[in-house]
């Protein structure tokens, strides 16, 4: 199990349920039909790899971040303007991201050195501020950004939705550059996953575990908590900025709803923490439930408000609206923070302990 | 606390004048640059009303804070409840506020911002029954649990007072502006400025001169101490929540009026800002925040009239200069 570095998820239920989610979203341009099934694979993968990366933060080093969706923010921009302005050429799509992910690495090494020296609070409470601001200027800057409005490019031809790999159809679904680039993304966040899955299991990242646990015996143990957290830092935001490359690139446009929403950072908050704090393969969970239900559970809260103005229950029917769905994620969110901090992850693999 | 720290006698507590001093020297050298005196004071009142009422939001921030270690993400919940409640009062009290009578049009005010603070502390008592007291002492699982209970209630006012923006008109009598020669204050911020200030004389009073403040602030030095002395630090730890959330939600009702239209949005935005006044102020510190909300309020105006670009991150600027000049902020606090 060497690609897994050595720490295969334990638990057979957990083994099962990782499988499935695993082997769904490679076959799913083939299990599932219709252009939203293959968004909500897609959107899933993004998720993965921004929830796995903030993990590293907020599960493995245990430091509060709220300048995760701006790095996100960042790699979205970073490709998004270079397409735009560059043309679709993937010469312009590497430069985007190498600017995206320059820019990220400055913001994370800036943001670390100037609060990780202080409590872990104080470190939520920067980033919550620089992340506004940066939101801010994204919509101010429109000459740039486009504004509100965000910015809508053309990707390289092979990942068009009118391009076909082959003539004829393979098992019955047509070749499009729109399933290429289902399969870009894949591949790259399966590759990120693995990365990041690499760097918990170094000795680096054992480090963070224990500036996690104890800092001030991890700094009596000679290790430089300020660097390894800062170092941290920048390996997550580099996650963040490649998942927000990828979601621009999936979604051919960019813009601050998309890529800067603070309710974003509320969502991956909600990821990590439900799927399990402290363990990689928690993200992959928690993002898998939380975009399924994002995109399905709105359907049967509709049929529930339905239900209860039929009968005219009061208050009800205004609490199943399909809008206020993150309502009911919220309490799952709080009695998941107080009664199963390691998550689903946690519950199903009670041998291990995770994260306390 | 070390044990040199306990042998020590109690240090005499030295007043440091010139971080109180910050704002007059922001306004002092912002001055040539502005030019005309008329806007320059229509600018720095302007930008007094906005820090006393970010003033009255952030104090109950930072108390919560001082006192019971708790970083609160769900205060931007109450501030939005408190411009909800502000519209409660006003939507019945209708003919109070269009009343051509001085004494009906303070009267409505007057009972929005009770009902506000009154409201906001009631469900304070509930948010720290439910959400804060089961994690105290632990500070990941507490901004986790306090951003959950802010996920929650956002929801819930939605719920209740649906998405759409609720207008608010302001009582007739404040409505329109003071003239003095070419600068113009708006009445409202009179008013503001006036409660605001309010606000801050009663918590130094409290904090200063009452038993009940002595004990808060032993209980911000040393909690284990006051509780070893016989007193129910747990009660006063409920209370100082209470109150802090009642000060939200006055500030939210204010800075509802004073924008024409209460929404569940605001509780986000002006949680951030009371964030950067709390970290300028220094933690803990309510004369800080007192100081700070000024400063980041008038930085804010001048920022916006000289250089409109730069305005949108001149709190962040802000913050970084004082930091850097000070790490702990204008006034910090002993333990913290």
């Amino acid at each position: 199990m060497n690609i897994l570095s050595e720490n295969p998820p334990r638990g057979r239920a957990l083994q099962i349920l990782l499988i499935l989610i695993v082997l769904a979203l490679t076959l799913a341009p083939f299990l599932f039909h219709g252009a939203k099934a293959l968004n909500v694979a897609a959107k899933t993968c993004v998720m993965i790899l921004l929830a796995a990366s903030y993990d590293l933060l907020l599960g493995y080093t245990g430091v509060v971040s709220f300048a995760h969706v701006m790095f996100f923010g960042v790699g979205a921009y970073g490709v998004g303007l270079a397409l735009y302005a560059l043309g679709p050429s993937w010469g312009a799509l590497a430069l985007g991201l190498a600017a995206g992910a320059a820019l990220s690495l400055m913001l994370a090494l800036a943001i670390g050195l100037f609060s990780l020296r202080v409590q872990s609070i104080f470190f939520a409470m920067v980033t919550l501020a620089v992340a506004y601001a940066f939101n801010v200027l994204a919509s101010q800057l429109s000459d740039l950004t486009g504004g509100e409005d965000g910015r809508s490019f053309t990707v390289p031809a092979v990942l068009q939705p009118s391009f076909r790999l082959v003539h004829d159809k393979v098992f019955g679904v047509a070749i499009t550059g729109k399933i290429l680039t289902y399969y870009l993304v894949f591949a790259v966040v399966a590759a990120a996953f693995l990365m990041l899955l690499r760097v918990v299991n170094s000795p680096f990242g054992r480090v963070l575990q224990a500036i996690r646990e104890n800092p001030f015996r991890a700094e009596a143990l000679g290790y430089r908590t300020i660097f390894h957290r800062t170092l941290a830092t920048s390996i997550s935001a580099l996650g963040a900025t490649l998942a927000g490359a990828l979601f621009s690139l999936w979604l051919r446009y960019v813009g601050p709803d998309t890529a800067l929403s603070f309710s974003i950072q509320v969502d991956v908050l909600v990821m990590v923490v439900v799927g399990g704090m402290g363990s990689l393969y928690g993200a992959i969970i928690g993002a898998a439930l939380f975009v399924f239900a994002e995109s399905y559970l709105q359907d049967v809260m509709a049929g529930l408000s339905q239900a209860a103005a039929d009968v005219s229950l009061p208050l009800l029917p205004a609490l199943f609206n399909p809008d206020r769905w993150l309502l009911w994620l919220g309490l799952v969110f709080v009695l998941a923070v107080y009664f199963a901090p390691a998550g689903v992850v946690g519950a199903l693999k009670a041998d291990e302990a995770t994260w306390e | 606390m070390t044990a040199l720290d306990v042998g020590q006698a109690l240090p005499r507590r030295r007043a440091e004048i010139l971080p109180a001093l910050t704002p007059l020297i922001v306004a002092l050298a912002a001055a040539p640059f502005i030019g005309s005196f008329s806007t320059f004071v229509t600018l720095t009142a302007a930008g007094l009303a906005m820090g006393m009422m970010i003033f009255t939001m952030a104090s109950g921030l930072t108390l919560v804070f001082g006192m019971m270690d708790v970083l609160n993400f769900g205060h931007g919940a109450f501030i939005a409840l408190g411009a909800y409640a502000a519209t409660l009062v006003f939507a019945p009290l209708m003919s109070w506020s269009s009343a051509d009578s001085f004494a009906l049009n303070l009267a409505v005010f007057l009972l929005a911002a009770i009902a506000a603070a009154l409201i906001c502390g009631a469900f304070g008592w509930a948010f720290e029954r439910l959400i804060v007291r089961p994690v105290y002492g632990q500070h990941l699982k507490q901004i986790l649990a306090t951003i959950g209970g802010a996920i929650i209630a956002e929801q819930l006012l939605y719920a209740l007072f649906g998405p759409a923006q609720i207008p608010l008109t302001l009582p007739r009598t404040f409505e329109g502006s003071f003239v003095f020669g070419q600068a113009a204050i708006e009445k409202y911020r009179v008013l503001a400025t006036l409660v605001g200030l309010t606000v801050f004389l009663g918590e130094m009073l409290v904090l200063n001169r009452t038993k009940i403040g002595l004990l808060i602030r032993a209980g911000v030095e040393n909690r284990e101490m006051v509780e070893a002395l016989g007193y129910r630090v747990d009660r006063l730890f409920v209370g100082v929540f209470m109150a802090g959330s009642a000060l939200a939600g006055l500030g939210g009702a204010m800075m509802a009026l004073y924008r024409g239209q209460a929404h569940a949005a605001i509780g986000g935005e002006f949680l951030v800002l009371c964030f950067i006044v709390i970290i300028i102020g220094g933690l803990g510190s309510v004369g800080g925040s007192f100081v700070a909300s000024i400063l980041v309020a008038l930085i804010a105006n001048y920022a916006g009239f000289l250089v409109p670009k730069l305005a949108l991150v001149s709190n962040i600027l802000a913050m970084v200069a004082v930091l850097l000049w000070r790490p702990r902020g204008l006034y910090p606090v002993s333990g913290r």
